[in-house]
């Protein structure tokens, strides 16, 4: 048996996974730079990916963590989009402030 | 021993995140970012899963990481132009994001009985038993994600061009 499982309960993953969620979520709130809401997102992600591979080594599944192999493609196709698309904002608006990106209310 | 190793690895990224919502400078963001991914491939490392904290570290720290420190300097941002949401923004953000944490904490405290195999396997997590079923089970999924880089990459350089002919 791992040495992990017998001294560290599965509940303090999910408690340490769950503060580093809500940090993302208080950042993409409070920020107004875009790139640090994005970074912020990324937190989260990594948040969910500590979960999914904690649950998957105390289970014995490989499942889980080939899930977080997943996001983990995903995250970088996101991050690589998502940044393209704000330099392009940038080249426009000189700023990657998100409270100016209103145009498409009304 | 785990124990400590846990609990310290978990209190530095833990405050690395803080510091990454808190610092003004979006440059420092991103370096506490990158410290805060360091400490989570230390907890894959704890989890026996080497093979996710190898790839977490060449991704996220080689490659994600980087890609938004580049955009950062090309766009010249630092604590001189970083704009800020006002202090009512701020404490409002701040009682959110505790009234999740209080409600998720609140919804999953006893309520986790997690039922561990008495076969279990130990090598779960290396790349010999993740890559058989890789490419077993999920051999449909990584083909897709294939697609989706390619999309990805054309997605971004398209994105990305100044002045676009079709």
């Amino acid at each position: 048996m791992l040495e992990i499982i017998r001294q560290i309960p599965i509940d303090y993953y999910v408690w340490l996974s769950t503060a580093l969620f809500c940090i993302g979520v208080f950042g993409v709130l409070i920020r107004r730079n875009a790139i640090v809401v994005l970074m912020c997102v990324e937190l989260m992600l990594n948040a969910v990916n500590l979960l999914l591979a904690a649950f998957s080594t105390y289970l014995s599944d490989a499942q889980g963590q080939i899930m977080v192999f997943f996001i983990m493609v995903v995250a970088a196709a996101e991050a690589a989009v998502g940044l393209g698309i704000l330099v392009m904002i940038y080249r426009n608006t000189k700023s990657t402030d998100i409270s100016l990106l209103d145009k498409l209310r009304n | 021993m785990t124990l400590y190793i846990f609990l310290t690895l978990a209190i530095i990224s833990i405050i690395m995140a803080l510091l990454v919502v808190l610092s003004r400078n979006p440059v420092h963001s991103v370096l506490f970012l990158i410290l805060t991914f360091f400490t989570i491939a230390g907890q894959y490392i704890l989890l026996n899963a080497q093979f996710l904290a190898v790839v977490h570290i060449i991704v996220y720290a080689g490659a994600i990481m980087v890609l938004f420190l580049f955009v950062l300097m090309l766009l010249n941002l630092s604590r001189d132009t970083e704009p800020q949401k006002s202090a009512l923004w701020k404490i409002s953000g701040a009682i959110a994001a505790g009234s999740l944490l209080v409600t998720l904490v609140g919804a999953m405290r006893g309520s986790i009985a997690l039922q561990i195999p008495e076969a279990e396997n130990p090598g779960v997590g290396l790349v010999e038993n993740l890559g058989q079923v890789l490419f077993t089970d999920f051999v449909v999924p990584f083909e897709i994600a294939g697609i989706l880089f390619l999309a990805a990459m054309v997605g971004a350089v398209l994105v990305g061009k100044r002045d676009l002919k079709l």
